[in-house]
């Protein structure tokens, strides 16, 4: 009897055809005649594309060469970066002093990694961060310790655009929710402002902010007082950020139930309370793609300082790119700059979809 | 508004818990309940019934001001209901309410979802909110979840488990708003069950409600509504072997 019943089994075997690669290639690339028939006409596409890029990568290409070296041949010259990779890197940053934004960075992502874990998201963390936000300030500025001063004028490069992004986006997500919480306020006064401010800024291109923060703004100071450059660009950045975060957190707070207001309500929960430990926590989880959606753009964004005569990374690259040496490769150091920008989206995203399915709780 | 009604008086104890005078409500231009008038006073047990739409969520849920009434007076355990927002907060912290689809916090486990009130509302330690979470857990018989979410457990369960979470602030009245509608009839019992210990004990409880049989055991006065007005309340005994009012005979021949 059992023989029998695993003789059945055997026949009931799913079709070779259908598993394995044969199988995958029959029912995602084969399946009709039309899907043939894109499938190879995809291949010869590749054929056609591939191998001549594929030489000018790696094979026709040079990586570590002087400039003149770079004009006899067909392929890339990635030379560029490293002959260049100082001033890409870290701009105007004065010579022999290196070590400090490069460390300031390394503590920057070393903290940025450290915070990742959920688990460690308590109230040390947020001292941890403030000393080493100081730590960093103090790296970058110097004038103690025996490390010249640097004003922010010489800030340029990466350091500049992650001084720009990340404190950008640390500083306008917070004031993002405080606007959303605003909007949906009972006080007339209170939603009116929030709604005029985010109204306003949605209106008007960042650029354009950019350009109020560094030439309109100066002229309403008084005589004498001037704001820093780095730090108007910045303020620029958080106001625009937090009115987009503003608007995707009310739609996260738009989606919440009722019912958990309501039942917030009946056990007495102060407003605060019920916002921070009920309504946010969910709220803030429905829209962790759109946000990061936001902070992406926003990351992306901050190159367009480079019109305030503000040297962030691709200013620097563009720079370099002006040398009559190295003018010609131009699509190398953009493939480059492009990867760098990569890297960190990529980085930005892969963590969101893990915040979410950690933060998942089976409803 | 003021405090005016909050007069301590010997006989306190004889003073009814909640205490509705003349209470109307409007959603807009609609009259959804008028000349409210109901007196609880502790340990009884009330439930409410009438057709949909007579506003009976409506009424309850203006005891712990979920929603606002705009005339006449509701005072609770000697604080009455006005704008002020701390007293609000007073009288819903001594006010437990279970709604019909448990509104319990998805984001937390079943054991914070009953130490949050305790924590921030009363200020109690988190290990002895901790600890009075379990007992009550155990009480409705569900100690051995307290560490999953509310998203993993049956509507049962979670109905007990927001029955819980009231109890938790330790409150002088409870109030259900259908607690077993959105219920599964082989769940019905399980809630029904703890709801009828809680009566046992003196507990304070206005319930909302379909389930007659729950009305006629636990019951010490059921009142019908129709068109927001209380048409008729009476012991159980009387309310369904003899109603007084002719609506009320309609509602009990189409639901009996
Ligand atoms: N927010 C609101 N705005 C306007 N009208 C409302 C609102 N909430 C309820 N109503 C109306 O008030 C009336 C009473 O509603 P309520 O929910 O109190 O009825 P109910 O007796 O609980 O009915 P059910 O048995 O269906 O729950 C209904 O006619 C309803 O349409
Ligand atoms: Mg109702």
């Amino acid at each position: 009897m059992p023989e029998s019943t695993a003789a059945k089994r055997e026949q009931l075997k799913p079709p070779v055809s259908n598993v394995g690669i044969i199988g995958w290639l029959r029912t995602n690339l084969f399946s009709t005649w039309y899907n043939s028939l894109l499938t190879i006409a995809m291949l010869g596409i590749l054929a056609w594309l591939v191998p001549p890029l594929f030489r000018w990568v790696f094979i026709d290409s040079l990586w570590n060469s002087s400039a003149e070296a770079c004009r006899d041949i067909d392929g890339a010259c990635w030379s560029v970066i490293p002959n260049n990779i100082r001033f890409i890197i870290l701009g105007f940053f004065p010579e022999g002093q290196e070590w400090r934004p490069i460390l300031a960075m390394i503590l920057l992502l070393s903290l940025v990694i450290y915070s990742k874990e959920r688990s460690r998201w308590k109230k040390s963390l947020a001292w941890l961060w403030l000393i080493n936000l100081i730590i960093m300030g103090t790296l970058m500025y110097g004038g103690v310790l025996g490390m010249p001063v640097v004003e922010t004028s010489q800030w340029s490069g990466l350091p500049l655009t992650f001084l720009l992004s990340f404190f950008g986006m640390i500083v306008a997500y917070p004031l993002g929710i405080l606007l959303a919480l605003g909007r949906r306020s009972e006080m007339p006064a209170i939603k009116t402002l929030c709604v005029v401010y985010i109204e306003m800024i949605r209106g008007v291109p960042l650029i354009s902010l950019l350009f109020m923060s560094s030439i309109m703004f100066p002229l309403f100071l008084p005589e004498g007082v001037s704001i820093d450059k780095v730090l108007r660009a910045l303020i620029a950045i958080i106001l625009f950020t937090a009115a987009y975060i503003a608007e995707v957190v009310r739609g996260g707070l738009q989606a919440m139930p009722r019912g958990q207001y309501e039942a917030a309500d009946s056990l007495g929960l102060p407003y605060k309370h019920t916002m921070r430990l009920v309504i946010l926590p969910q709220a803030l989880k429905i829209v962790i793609p759109p946000s990061v959606g936001v902070l992406l753009s926003v990351f992306k964004d901050t190159s367009l300082v480079v019109i305030i005569a503000l040297y962030d990374v691709l200013k620097t690259t563009m720079v370099t790119l002006s040398n009559p040496k190295w003018a010609g490769y131009s699509s190398e150091s953009y493939i480059f700059l492009a990867l760098l920008y990569f890297v960190f989206c990529y980085a930005m995203s892969s963590y969101s979809r893990k915040l979410e399915k950690e933060l998942h709780t089976g409803h | 508004m003021n405090d005016s009604q909050k007069s301590v008086s010997p006989e306190d104890s004889a003073k009814p818990i909640i205490e509705i005078r003349e209470m109307h409500k409007w959603y807009g231009d609609f009259h959804v309940l008028s000349n409210i008038n109901l007196q609880v006073q502790a340990q009884e047990k009330i439930v409410i019934c009438g057709p949909s739409g007579s506003g009976k969520s409506t009424l309850i849920r203006c005891i712990n001001r979920l929603e606002e009434h705009q005339r006449g007076h509701i005072i609770v355990n000697g604080t009455e209901l006005c704008n002020d927002i701390k007293n609000i907060e007073k009288v819903r912290a001594e006010v437990g309410m279970v709604f019909q689809h448990f509104n319990l916090f998805p984001h937390l486990t079943i054991i914070e979802n009953l130490t949050l009130g305790p924590i921030w509302v009363r200020k109690t330690p988190k290990k002895e909110a901790e600890e009075a979470a379990m007992m009550y857990l155990e009480k409705v018989q569900i100690a051995e979840q307290a560490k999953k979410f509310p998203g993993q457990l049956s509507g049962g369960q979670q109905q007990r488990v927001a029955i819980a979470r009231s109890l938790c602030m330790n409150p002088q009245v409870m109030l259900f708003d259908e607690p077993t509608s959105a219920l599964d009839p082989e769940m019905i019992k399980e809630v029904l069950d703890v709801m009828i210990g809680l009566a046992e004990e003196g507990m304070t409880m206005l319930v909302v409600t379909h389930e007659m049989g729950f009305a006629k055991s636990v019951a010490d006065r059921v009142m019908f509504m129709d068109d927001g007005e209380i048409v008729e309340q009476n012991s159980p005994d009387v309310f369904f072997d003899n109603p007084q009012h002719e609506r009320t005979k309609l509602f009990l021949s189409q639901i009996l």
